[in-house]
């Protein structure tokens, strides 16, 4: 037990999840107090003592089914081999509760059925993608909704895909499993975790991560704004508050003894957002102006631009109250952002001072969200240059990854030289970013 | 003392109490009991962290003492504070008492001084830890590693019994590495339908069955748009009671949309709803 602990917590600590010392030693200490037979109390055990994000909690529970692997029940009961008849019992269980034990069991059985696959030559292995193919579980929504339209058919839906998508994760844990046994566990270890949420890079993120991450956007947008607001009110004092003190002072004969300050009126400032919306950066872009409009209680008056060969306003379209998908919908498609369709920084600075140099100020913070890839188009650097010159601070963001700066069409150094460039491809690089700058100071 | 002799019964014992548990709640509190350690609870707002708190106590018979922590939270709010009117009026009364005046008669207990000095077994609660500044948080530390308080005056006050420590955060700011390591961590989240629905017909009595169903269906389907503010337990609960005070049976288009406003807070999160669902 004392081995496979330690390589449980290697594994973890290899694939990211930060497990100190000690709290390596409390989950020992847990495990002489419960019983280990029970998994579940085992992975909550676990969890409870060595997991300490929530966004670690999927790479841990997909480590935690390698190496303490759920027992297989028995010998599987035959089954008709028709696959109708096997989509028939999948449907019933679609409807039932995935927390039941014939749920996991079916799933097994399903991937040693269909699962092993020629992977190569005179090699074989398992994979998920067969056994969801032969079950297809998509099209049997369509039988079990039984009762159509309206509330009942949505609610039936929901349930319906929940429990399809835990079938999929049982298919795909015990497809890991079972490679797991055959090839070994440090093999599959480190393809089988992905990085938590906030590390993944915004330009290769799929749809179901980029509403994921959406969902981060609001406690990041809230955390964002404690921090700005602490760091307001730990700055220095204001001037004296004269009225005060002598009021103060009739408590000591008149003699000032302590001074009232008045407290300092906080500085809010402007935020004028422009930000790359064409394809390339879609991901990045959408998840920043989502938190540059959570963000805009901060702020006195945030101002949005989105631009892909030419530069449009956005700000009306992300009133307060409004709905953040509409908004981006309409965005794309009533903002006057494009013309060919391929990005062209160069173009867009010039129109951008042309048209809207009236939105910068002494008072503003301007941030650029972009790849700064202008499609071999004249880059304008001066033109940047002079508009940087207007604001408080300026900014650029980048969703590349530094390496990747200055190559093919990538302009990125010209306009670093002008403004000060950071490497954003990730929510954590973005709240690094926030808190180490003073963007709202 | 032991606090629970074993998860299961954690569960039992939480249950009488009217708390439904599931197994990451009943092996955590389990844990923090036969390990002595701090369970960190963080989670959305509204999914009974700290009724979770309040449970414990009562399953186990203990004092609750409740922190509750706010913006310019201090040590003078959340572990002690000498008297100094009454030490004032006691120099006032008698000129050679300046020994006596650091006794414990002058001492006001506060929250965390409180816990650690009761005789009985006592679950202290340190509600919204992320709202303190991060200040307290380094004050946290020495309570809770220990379960000591020095006070310079009258020396190093140590736990006649180690409190059952529940805190609890909302995760608007990133609790310190120091303070979590010494945590135990459960993240709850919004429930399953199925534990939904039993806690509707354990909170709201003279609910039927399938309209708890209904409501716990309904309230996933919600958490499972995009909304700012997703539906908490607490609010599927007062929406049973709002559904039973009309006299409502089944849960259709014509009352969700009627009744929405329960549930959901932010206007444009209505719209959404009422969209999605296909309402009106």
């Amino acid at each position: 037990m004392i081995d496979r602990h330690i390589g449980f917590v290697h594994a973890l600590r290899e694939t990211g999840l930060p497990v100190s010392l000690a709290e390596g030693l409390d989950a020992a200490h847990a495990l002489r107090h419960i019983d280990l037979a029970d998994r579940e109390t085992l992975r909550q055990a676990y969890a409870a003592t060595l997991v300490k994000r929530p966004q670690h909690r999927e790479g841990f529970d997909v480590l935690f089914d390698l190496w303490f692997p759920s027992t297989t029940q028995g010998p599987p009961k035959h089954r008709g081999d028709d696959p109708e008849d096997l989509r028939t019992e999948l449907a019933e269980l679609l409807k039932g509760n995935p927390g039941d034990p014939g749920f996991r069991a079916f799933a097994q059985a399903m991937v040693e059925r269909f699962g092993r696959v020629q992977a190569g030559p005179g090699r074989q292995s398992w994979f998920s993608y067969p056994v969801m193919r032969a079950l297809s579980p998509q099209t049997l929504i369509a039988r079990l909704l039984g009762e159509r339209g309206g509330l009942p058919e949505k609610l039936a839906r929901q349930r319906i895909t929940t429990n399809i998508a835990a079938f999929e994760a049982e298919v795909a844990t015990d497809v890991r499993r079972r490679i797991a046994e055959e090839q070994g566990r440090e093999r599959i270890t480190r393809s089988a975790v992905k990085p938590p949420i906030d590390h993944r890079d915004f330009l290769r993120v799929t749809k179901a991560e980029l509403a994921e991450m959406r969902r981060e956007i609001h406690p990041l947008a809230r955390r964002l704004a404690t921090r700005l607001s602490m760091k307001h009110k730990k700055g220095d004092r204001g001037r004296l508050d004269f009225r005060r003190t002598v009021r103060a002072s009739l408590q000591s004969g008149g003699v000032p003894l302590t001074t009232h300050l008045k407290p300092r009126r906080p500085h809010k400032p402007e935020l004028v957002v422009v930000t790359d919306a064409s394809d390339s950066v879609s991901g990045f872009a959408q998840f920043t102006l989502l938190l540059t409009f959570a963000l805009r209680e901060q702020f006195t008056k945030v101002r949005a631009f989105a631009f892909v060969d030419t530069v449009d306003e956005i700000t009306e379209y992300f009133a307060p109250g409004a709905d953040v998908l509409d908004a981006i919908t309409r965005m794309t498609t009533e903002a006057d952002i494009s013309r060919f369709g391929r990005t062209n920084y160069g173009h867009v600075l010039k129109t951008f001072e042309e048209r809207h140099a009236d939105a910068l100020t002494p008072k503003t913070s301007l941030l650029i969200l972009g790849d700064a890839r202008s499609n071999y188009q004249p880059p304008n650097t001066e033109t940047l240059k002079r508009l940087a010159g207007k604001v408080r601070h300026a900014y650029w963001l980048n969703p590349e990854p530094r390496g990747q700066w200055d190559t093919g069409d990538s302009v990125a150094s010209g306009y670093a030289a002008m403004i000060p460039m950071y490497e954003c491809r990730n929510v954590r690089q973005l709240a690094a970013f926030i808190e180490e700058t003073d963007v709202g100071g | 003392m032991t606090w629970f002799a074993s998860p299961s019964e954690a569960v039992t014992r939480l249950r009488q109490t009217g708390y439904l548990s599931d197994d990451a709640i009943a092996t955590s509190v389990f844990l923090a009991g036969v390990l002595e350690k701090p369970l960190l609870a963080e989670g959305p707002a509204g999914v009974g962290k700290t009724q979770l708190a309040k449970a414990i106590a009562e399953a186990a018979d203990a004092d609750l003492v409740r922190l509750q922590c706010y913006e310019g939270l201090d040590e003078a709010r959340a572990l002690y504070e000498w008297n100094y009117k009454k030490q004032l009026l006691r120099i006032q009364a008698d000129d050679d008492a300046w020994d006596d005046i650091f006794a414990e008669e002058f001492l006001l207990e506060r929250p965390l001084l409180k816990a650690i000095r009761s005789e009985r077994p006592t679950v202290l609660l340190i509600d919204e830890t992320d709202k303190a500044d991060v200040e307290v948080e380094g004050l946290l530390l020495e309570i809770l590693s220990d379960f000591q308080i020095t006070i310079p005056e009258l020396g190093t006050i140590s736990a006649a019994r180690r409190p059952f420590v529940v805190l609890t955060s909302n995760a608007t700011r990133e609790l310190s590495e120091a303070l979590k390591r010494r945590c135990l961590y459960l993240h709850l989240d919004y429930p399953t339908p199925e534990r939904e629905r039993d806690i509707v017909l354990a909170q709201v009595p003279g609910i039927a069955e399938a309209l708890a169903e209904q409501l716990a269906r309904t309230a996933a389907t919600l958490r499972a748009l995009e909304l700012k503010k997703s539906p908490s337990i607490a609010e599927t609960v007062d929406w049973a009671h709002t559904l039973l005070a009309l006299g409502r049976e089944v849960l259709d288009e014509q009352t969700v949309a009627e009744t929405l406003g329960v549930v959901l807070k932010h206007h444009s999160d209505q719209q959404r709803a009422a969209k999605e669902l296909g309402l009106r």
